[in-house]
This record gives structure tokens, C-alpha cells and sequence, in this order.
């Protein structure tokens, strides 16, 4: 009863105030798009200046994407790299074939030194190995395998700030201390603000994966009511956390001096960067963070299409933290009001 | 069992202080208050800013626990959660919803009373009629003026017909108009037999109460009638009654002499 009374008062709040549903609902959807675009554009097309090089292996790069300019002398494919205007040279030395690369963007010189090893091996042997993929394809583009994180990592971020905020202005408007003042009782208020916020989760959830996969086109093996529940999980986590932490900051900008503290290192270590170079122990920190465990499962789901079983640890691990994060709030929650 | 404590209530003081400490980080802010409010009182609590009152206030509802002492509410010893049902609380700040309108902060504080349906409706209408808020329940309060958003706090904390009412000074930073409409409510209400205690530092408002506690530096230094105060202080006003108060208070415990 009064439970419900503070769930219907935050939808009532939400649906007044345009510009936060639009943060909730549009910024996640604006920014992976954008990340779309940055991360999933055309193939790189590298500038590759030629001298003396023959035209066997031009035709071989020029059908592997990549831009010939063919130079008379080395010393003009050298200044024009200089200048800019190109990504390598290939040459034919004394000692066989020389590659100089520009250098300055790892990424291209990745590209540029396989390019031509394609294409020299092409020529070379006859024994070309078959490749086939267990999961994803030779078409998966790098926004395909990280874009299940970046699905999870949004509609945490969002919801930490929003859950944040608003608790914490229930408390500087004195509207907790009226609150308290009633009887209802410290789990009541969290669970209302569980049950108000869970309904506007639920919606940027299935928003935020729709939109991804439909939309976006990103990379789909696994059945979306998956998603959609370890996406919900995810952000009952963030709201727990939020409204938790809100009790440890005495203004709005206190809530966002937890971004960098308690936000960007969960995107880390939740599987954004390949963390097996890292130092075994500070693998372990991952652990403890919600996101690698929501990550770790919308990876599985999106890319490797797991079932349950697979991912059933990552949903409990989830429920567990939002159910500790919860009580913690409860306690903290007596800190208002003693009973 | 449970008739024999609500017959009892009738008879029972609306709150029984006795020998209240309350320390904060070591620091001790309530000191030894014993303080006894009879139902149907409208009782004063003066002082100036930082003296103790909030936190008496607060130790009063239940809202807060004393670190030594007894509190007992219409005979109930508190905080116990039920008794937060039987006092209405409006604090310094509004605490309303700007985005809300009146009518849904009403029925969101009054739903957190268990009070639903029509009983719910028809307790709406009642208090935004005794506040003069019944044609404006439809807007929302970030539109209110500062007197009107006042006038609703005021009604949330009467929706459930609380027998006390705890106020925290209800008419600082308004106009004069308004803090004597509000005054005028609050007398209405002490002579339907509410008991009222309300928390202030505005010397003639002090005037209009029953009784009146004086507080200072977390000690409850007079209690009486207005009239019996300024005539045991062989002064004219209230206002220089608490300051010949204060100063004796201050003399007798050697602290803060030179002050």
C-alpha cells in the first residue's frame, strides 16, 4: 500500500519531468549510435606508395583495399610519407622486399602489415588453410563484440545518476524527513523506490536492446528475453547502488564525483579491453564489480548465443548485489530515523 | 488489553519528557529535559538558532532516539513505529514534490497514512478548504507562491486528522499576512483539541501560545505561561524576559559568562 503509493508518486514525478525520461531513454540510444558509427565504419582503406614493385603484387593490393601510388624513385615514396600522404612504402631492396611504415596509428600499421602478408602469402603458397568461425563471423565488426558491454554499461550508467539524484533530493528537500515522519517503514521506502524506478528500467532496457540489435544491427546469436533480463538486473544493481551511495553525498555534485570512483572502473574491467595481459591478482578486482558480471553474460548471450545454463552465476551474482546493496541502504536509511 | 491504554490515552499527557540527553559526536546538544505537554495545550518551544530545538522536535516524534532518558507519547513510550501515526510533522523546509500538483501531494503523504479511497478524497478537500487551497489543488506546486506552498505543508501533515501536531517553525521566512493566517489556523485547531507544539523564535508569536518552553544551549531554562514568565523575569516583553532568562541561566551554570 505504501509501497505503492511511492511507486505511483515517482511515475507521476518521471512523466512531469520530459528531460530526465529523455536522458534515460534517448542518451543511451544517441551515444551508441554514435559508437556505432566510430567504431563499426568502412574497412580501412591504407594510402600504400610502390617502387619498382612488381605488377603481380600491385593488382594483389590493389584488390585488398588498399590506395597504390607508384613512385620512379625511393626517395620520393620517402618524402611523400613524410609529408603525410601516404600510410607505407614498399620497396625492392638487396635483401628481398622493405616495408616503411608511417607508424603513428597502431591500429593502421596492424592493417597495413596484414594486408600485405595476405597478399604475399597469396602468391607464395598454395596450401591456404580453412577458417571457419564457432561464434561470431568473419563480418563481425569490433562494435559487434563490444556493443553487448556497451548495452549494459549504459543502462547502469543512466540509472546510477538518475536513482542517485533523485534520492538524494528526497533528502535535501526534507521530503525524506516527511516521509519518515509517517509510518511507513525504512524497507518500504526502499522497495517503493525499487518499484517506481524498476518500471522506467524495465522500459530503457528493452529500449536500449531493441533499438541495438533492430536498429543498430549489432550482432544477435542469443534469444532476446535473455538480454532483456540480464540488461533489467543490471540496472536494478545501478538503482540499488545509486540510492545506496546517495546517502554518502550531501548534493548533486557529490553524486557525480562517484562517476569516476565507482563507474569507470567497472567499464575496465568489464570486459571493454582484454584484461588477460593484466596481472593475475588485479583480474581478481574484476570480481567484484556488477558490471563484469552483467558483461560477461550479455557477451555470452549476444556473441556465443548461451542458454541459461551457461550465465545462470552471472544472474544470481546480480540479484546478490542488488539484494546487499538494498539491505545496506535499509541500514543506512537509520541513520534518518532510528526505527 | 488494547482498550484499556486507549481509555487511558484520553487522560495521558500528549508528551512526557523525562531527563532527555541527546549527544552528537561527543558533543552533548540536550541536556537533562523533563518536560510534561497536557492534551489540548498549544505549546511554544523558544530559542535561538542552533539551541536545540530541531532536535527536540525530533526526539519528540520519534524520529530520533535519546541517548539517555524516557520519551512517552499519549502514554506510549516512543520511537515506536506505530506512534508515528499519531502526530502530524511539518518541518522547516516545505518538503513538497515541485512537479507534482497539490492534489497528488496530498494524496501521495495522505496514502502513507493508510489512507485510501473516498475517506482519502474527502480528507483532501477538508484540509485544502481549511488551508484556502481548494482552487488550486489542480496546479503544480513548483508554480505555488512561497505562502501557498506553506499553507499545503500544513494540510499534508492534518490529512490524518492527528491529534498533535509538531510543527518546526511554521512561519519562518513568510509574510506577515500569511504567519497570521497560519496562526489563525493553528488556533482553530488548538480549540478543536489538538495539542500543538511549535517551535519558533518570533517573540509575539510566542505570546499566542498556552505555555512556553524556553531553550537554550540545550537546556530547557523556564517553562510557563508567558505571563508567569515575564513577570518571574521582572521584565515587559517576552523578548527581554529570555534575555534576563538566559543570562541568569548562564551565570548559574558558569558557562558562557562572557558571552
Amino acid at each position: 500500500m505504501r509501497i505503492r503509493a511511492l511507486a505511483i508518486r515517482i511515475i507521476l514525478q518521471f512523466i512531469k519531468d520530459k528531460r530526465t525520461l529523455a536522458l534515460l531513454f534517448l542518451a543511451p540510444l544517441l551515444v551508441l549510435s554514435l559508437m556505432k558509427l566510430v567504431f563499426d565504419g568502412q574497412a580501412i582503406s591504407p594510402d600504400i606508395g610502390t617502387v619498382d614493385l612488381p605488377e603481380a603484387y600491385i593488382g594483389g593490393l590493389s584488390n585488398a583495399n588498399a590506395a597504390i601510388i607508384e613512385y620512379d624513385s625511393a626517395d620520393e615514396a620517402q618524402q611523400a610519407l613524410r609529408e603525410n600522404n601516404l600510410d607505407a612504402v614498399i620497396q625492392i631492396g638487396a635483401n628481398g622486399p622493405a616495408i616503411t611504415l608511417e607508424g603513428s596509428d597502431p591500429s593502421m600499421n596492424k592493417a597495413i602489415l596484414l594486408l600485405i602478408q595476405n597478399t604475399l602469402q597469396a602468391k607464395a603458397s598454395s596450401i591456404a588453410p580453412a577458417v571457419t568461425y564457432l561464434h561470431g563471423g568473419p563480418d563481425m565488426a569490433p562494435f559487434d563484440s563490444f556493443g553487448p558491454v556497451l548495452i549494459g554499461f549504459f543502462s547502469f550508467f543512466f540509472v546510477f545518476l538518475l536513482a542517485g539524484v533523485s534520492f538524494l533530493r528526497e533528502r535535501t528537500s526534507g521530503t525524506l524527513e516527511r516521509l519518515l515522519a509517517s509510518p511507513i517503514r525504512r524497507s518500504e521506502v526502499v522497495l517503493g523506490y525499487l518499484a517506481g524506478f524498476g518500471l522506467f528500467t524495465l522500459v530503457q532496457s528493452m529500449l536500449i536492446a531493441w533499438y541495438s540489435i533492430h536498429v543498430l544491427g549489432m550482432y544477435m546469436a542469443g534469444q532476446i528475453g535473455y538480454v532483456l533480463l540480464i540488461n533489467l538486473l543490471l540496472s536494478l544493481t545501478a538503482l540499488t547502488l545509486g540510492t545506496l551511495l546517495s546517502s554518502f553525498a550531501s548534493n548533486e555534485f557529490q553524486i557525480i564525483q562517484f562517476i569516476p570512483i565507482v563507474i569507470v572502473p567497472q567499464a575496465f574491467f568489464s570486459g571493454l579491453f582484454n584484461l588477460d595481459a593484466m596481472n593475475p591478482w588485479l583480474q581478481k578486482i574484476s570480481n567484484a564489480m556488477p558490471l563484469f558480471y552483467g558483461a560477461d553474460a550479455m557477451q555470452g548471450i549476444m556473441i556465443r548465443g548461451e542458454g541459461w545454463s551457461d550465465f545462470q552465476i552471472d544472474v544470481y551474482v546480480l540479484i546478490g548485489f542488488s539484494l546487499l546493496f538494498a539491505l545496506l541502504n535499509v541500514l543506512a536509511l537509520k541513520k534518518h530515523r532510528r526505527m | 488489553m488494547s482498550a484499556i491504554p486507549s481509555m487511558n490515552a484520553e487522560l495521558e499527557p500528549a508528551l512526557q519528557l523525562h531527563q532527555i540527553q541527546r549527544r552528537f559526536n561527543g558533543k552533548t546538544v540536550l541536556d537533562g529535559i523533563s518536560l510534561t505537554i497536557p492534551q489540548g495545550e498549544l505549546f511554544g518551544l523558544l530559542g535561538p538558532s542552533g539551541s536545540g530545538k530541531t532536535t527536540l522536535i525530533k526526539l519528540m516524534t520519534g524520529i530520533d532516539q535519546a541517548d539517555g532518558g524516557s520519551v512517552r507519547m499519549l502514554g506510549e513510550p516512543i520511537p515506536q513505529l506505530k506512534m508515528l501515526q499519531a502526530f502530524g510533522y511539518m518541518a522547516q523546509a516545505d518538503a513538497l514534490y515541485n512537479e507534482l500538483t497539490g492534489k497528488q501531494n496530498l494524496a501521495f503523504f495522505g496514502a502513507l497514512f493508510g489512507l485510501k479511497g473516498e475517506q482519502l478524497q474527502a480528507r483532501i478537500q477538508a484540509v485544502a478548504a481549511l488551508v484556502e487551497l481548494t482552487d488550486h489543488l489542480g496546479k503544480p506546486v513548483g508554480a505555488y507562491s512561497g505562502g501557498m506552498k506553506r499553507r499545503l505543508s500544513l494540510a499534508a501533515a492534518l490529512l490524518h486528522e492527528p491529534r498533535l501536531l509538531v510543527l518546526d517553525e511554521p512561519t519562518v521566512g513568510i509574510d506577515p499576512v500569511l504567519r497570521r493566517s497560519v496562526w489563525a489556523e493553528l488556533s482553530t485547531l488548538s480549540k478543536q483539541g489538538v495539542t500543538i507544539i511549535v517551535t519558533t523564535h518570533v517573540m509575539d508569536e510566542a505570546e499566542k501560545c498556552n505555555r512556553l518552553g524556553m531553550i537554550r544551549d540545550g537546556k530547557l531554562i523556564a517553562v510557563d505561561t508567558p505571563e508567569a514568565i515575564i513577570a518571574e523575569a521582572g521584565v515587559a516583553t517576552i523578548e527581554e524576559a529570555f534575555i534576563a532568562l538566559g543570562q541568569q541561566q548562564a551565570v548559574r551554570s558558569g558557562t558562557g559568562a562572557t558571552r
